[in-house]
């Protein structure tokens, strides 16, 4: 990582408790303008909930979450003006059933951003020609294939020209012929210098696009480094262990 | 305030009334011994003819059903209690009503059983029957248990409706809980009577009603 | 006189027909009148209740389930007399056919909160996440993406129910609304005849038969929403 560069985003001391249980247990993480980070962990470590905390999806208990620069607990922040900035795309999509692809990428651009029709509709064709998808701007989420539904999910975070994008286990809920084609918009979006903080078990993909690893358990941050380091010779025992479990699969 | 205590909740007059509700209470629970039961099994029969493979038999029922689900109970009981005599036919309060509700409640059920032997897959059937079960112990032993259980929630719910239902009899003079109170009503000219009724009423539904939310919640998830 | 002339004569007199046709006209008018009123307003009060009740707002919660669930317990024609009889007596007096619609409406809005409610419940959570990551708010999100995937989702038991309701204009009677079924028991004990409770009927059912088949339409075309 570039040291010179501030942090875009920035997460300092969170924690998040549900109920009894400490899910996430003082985190500290920076992500640089441009930077692919890469979430890894076993299941139930907390990784979901570590990205859903910056953009308060889900309320942390504690710490700060800072977002070039601005705080993103601060009473005076309107976080729905801030979550605009935040893309996010999830595992099982979630695009609006009830409006065609289109509807889904430019409503947001309408009712946030307070774009005209027709200058939502120009973005929102744009966003969906980079994932590949103008074709398919008329049809609904039930008519595409999961790989196309999952770009049309990204499409629709992209419109609002994010200055990062969270990413919550894109591919495992697609078939695996598909998974190439949302690996490729995003390898795509690296190229295009956008930030991304991903949550996936892709190792191939992690190896040659990610900048950073970061391997969590038991809501703590164990271990993070150079994707070539992490994989090949991780420094601790929790991290072999997991790493190793994923080879095997 | 002090108006509206003395007009709906004095207890006085409710305390007087008590005797003639409770004996409407009485006539009530018994309609409903009629009434529900008469309907459970008159809505299978209805249901079971709406699913038989002849087109006409099907046909007639659903028209039968869409009939009578679509002329309000209170017409019905009224077309039976005063429009048949017109025909040489001369029922009781009580005949009459447990006639116009049996068309009313069979209809309802049935509509509900009909939804619930749908829901339960063709496979069930072919299963069942694969193993030398006769047409009659697959529908009891196999098809109708799921149903039942998939539309439980529907057929508490219409049962509380027929409960509700009960009521109109006061309009052809039964005297049960609803006509009771009212009569009361008139000679007090005050409506707590009515209101004890409603509250007999709460009593014996709101539990009733409190479980279906429970059950659709249940089913929804 | 065989026994056909003499049905015929009792429940079809063509005399009869033609002078009470224009009061049974009337009650259906009055009888629709009062049914789209409460059609109307039943809706739109239940499907406030349930954004209301979206917000989480435990006592307000805790009160709009009280008054769903009594007015779900009550049968309508107690809430009838009791409106009726009861107002006037404590200084409020309101016209017969405004009680009904009032009643009938409280009735099918406590009824309508419910499906709503639940219809809201059923819209998986990931819909709620997605578009308030894009920044739309609570409300936004509610009248954009929430609701019009709940309300499609219930519109078979909302017309259902719907249906069920609005037929029990006909309770009107009771307290002298000039519905169809009080202009036919008029007609009846003027006439003494049961051609007017015939006419009647087949009015109900002139009215109500398409809305039954409409419910029934719909509930094939919307089967998904059992699964
Ligand atoms: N809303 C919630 N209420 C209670 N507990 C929750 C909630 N959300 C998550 N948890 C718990 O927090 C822990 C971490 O969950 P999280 O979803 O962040 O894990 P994850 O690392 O994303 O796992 P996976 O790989 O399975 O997606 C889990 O034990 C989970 O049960
Ligand atoms: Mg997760």
């Amino acid at each position: 990582m570039d040291a010179a560069r501030p942090p875009i985003l920035e997460v300092r001391g969170l924690r998040k408790s549900f109920g009894h249980s400490e899910v996430l247990r003082g985190i500290d993480l920076a992500v640089a303008p441009q930077e692919m980070v890469f979430i890894i962990g076993p299941s139930g470590s907390g990784k979901s909930t570590l990205l859903r905390c910056c953009n308060r999806l889900e309320e942390p208990t504690s710490g700060a979450v800072h977002l070039g620069g601005v705080d993103l607990m601060a009473p005076s922040t309107d976080i729905n003006a801030m979550r605009r900035k935040i893309g996010m795309v999830f595992q099982s999509f979630n695009l609006y059933p009830h409006m065609t692809a289109l509807g889904n990428v430019t409503l947001a651009l309408r009712k946030v951003a307070a774009r005209s029709r027709t200058d939502a509709e120009t973005l929102g064709m744009a966003a969906l020609d980079r994932v590949g998808l103008a074709a398919k701007a008329k049809s609904y989420p039930g008519e595409l294939s999961g790989g196309q539904q999952q770009r049309v999910a990204i499409a629709r975070a992209l419109a609002l020209e994010p200055t990062v994008m969270l990413f919550d286990e894109p591919t495992s809920a697609l078939d695996p012929e598909l998974v190439g084609s949302v690996l490729a918009v995003m390898r795509e979006l690296k190229a295009a210098g956008m930030t991304m903080l991903v949550v996936s078990h892709e190792m191939r993909f992690a190896r040659d696009a990610a900048d950073r690893v970061i391997f969590m358990d038991h809501g703590v941050i164990v271990e993070e480094g150079a994707p070539d380091q992490i994989f090949a010779k991780p420094r601790e025992a929790r991290t072999r262990a997991f790493i190793a479990g994923l080879t095997r699969s | 305030m002090e108006a509206i205590i003395q007009q709906f909740f004095n207890l006085d007059i409710m305390a007087r009334a008590l005797p003639l509700v409770l004996a409407g209470l009485r006539q009530t629970l018994l309609l409903c011994f009629i009434v529900i039961p008469l309907g459970l099994v008159g809505g299978l029969v209805f249901a079971l003819a709406s699913l038989s493979s002849s087109r006409t038999v099907r046909w007639s029922m659903i028209a039968a059903i869409d009939f009578f689900r679509a002329v309000p109970p209170l017409v019905l009981l009224i077309f039976v209690y005063s429009g048949l005599p017109f025909a040489g036919i001369r029922l009781s309060p009580l005949t009459a009503v447990a006639v116009a509700f049996f068309l009313n409640t069979s209809s309802y059920y049935g509509e509900i059983y009909r939804a619930g032997i749908e829901s339960v897959g063709r496979g069930q059937w072919d299963a069942a029957r694969s193993t030398g079960l006769s047409a009659v112990s697959t529908l009891s032993h196999v098809v109708l248990p799921q149903a039942v259980r998939n539309v439980l929630p529907d057929l508490v719910s219409n049962t509380v409706e027929v409960v509700k239902l009960t009521s109109i009899a006061s309009v052809v003079a039964l005297p049960e809980l609803l006509y009771s109170a009212d009569m009361a009503r008139s000679v007090t000219f005050n409506a707590s009577p009515i209101v004890l009724a409603a509250a007999i009423y709460l009593v014996m539904l709101w539990p009733v009603v409190r479980l279906i939310s429970r059950l659709e919640r249940r089913m929804a998830s | 006189m065989n026994d056909w002339s003499r049905f015929v004569e009792a429940f079809f007199k063509s005399n009869l027909i033609e002078q009470y046709l224009p009061s049974i006209l009337q009650g259906v008018v009055t009888t629709i009148e009062i049914a789209l009123a409460v059609v109307v307003t039943g809706l739109a009060f239940g499907l406030a209740l349930a954004v209301v009740r979206s917000f989480e707002i435990r006592p307000l919660n805790v009160l709009i389930i009280i008054l769903v669930d009594i007015l779900r317990a009550l049968p309508p024609l107690v809430i009838v007399l009791i409106v009726y009889f009861g107002l006037p007596n404590v200084g409020v007096s309101i016209p017969s056919f405004a009680v009904l619609w009032l009643v009938l409406s409280l009735v099918l809005a406590a009824f309508a909160e419910e499906i709503f409610w639940a219809g809201i419940l059923s819209v998986p959570k990931g819909q709620w996440e997605a578009a308030r990551s894009t920044g739309l708010s609570f409300l936004g999100t509610l009248g954009y993406i929430v609701l019009p995937q709940a309300v499609r989702l219930t519109v078979p038991p909302i017309t259902n129910r719907t249906v069920a309701i609005t037929k029990n204009t006909a309770l009107g009677t009771v307290i002298g609304v000039p519905e169809i079924l009080n202009q036919a028991t008029t007609a009846q004990s003027f006439s003494g005849n049961a051609t007017p409770l015939m006419m009647g009927a087949l009015a109900y059912i002139i009215l109500f038969i398409p809305v039954v088949a409409l419910g029934r339409y719909l509930e094939t075309r919307f089967a998904w929403r059992r699964n």
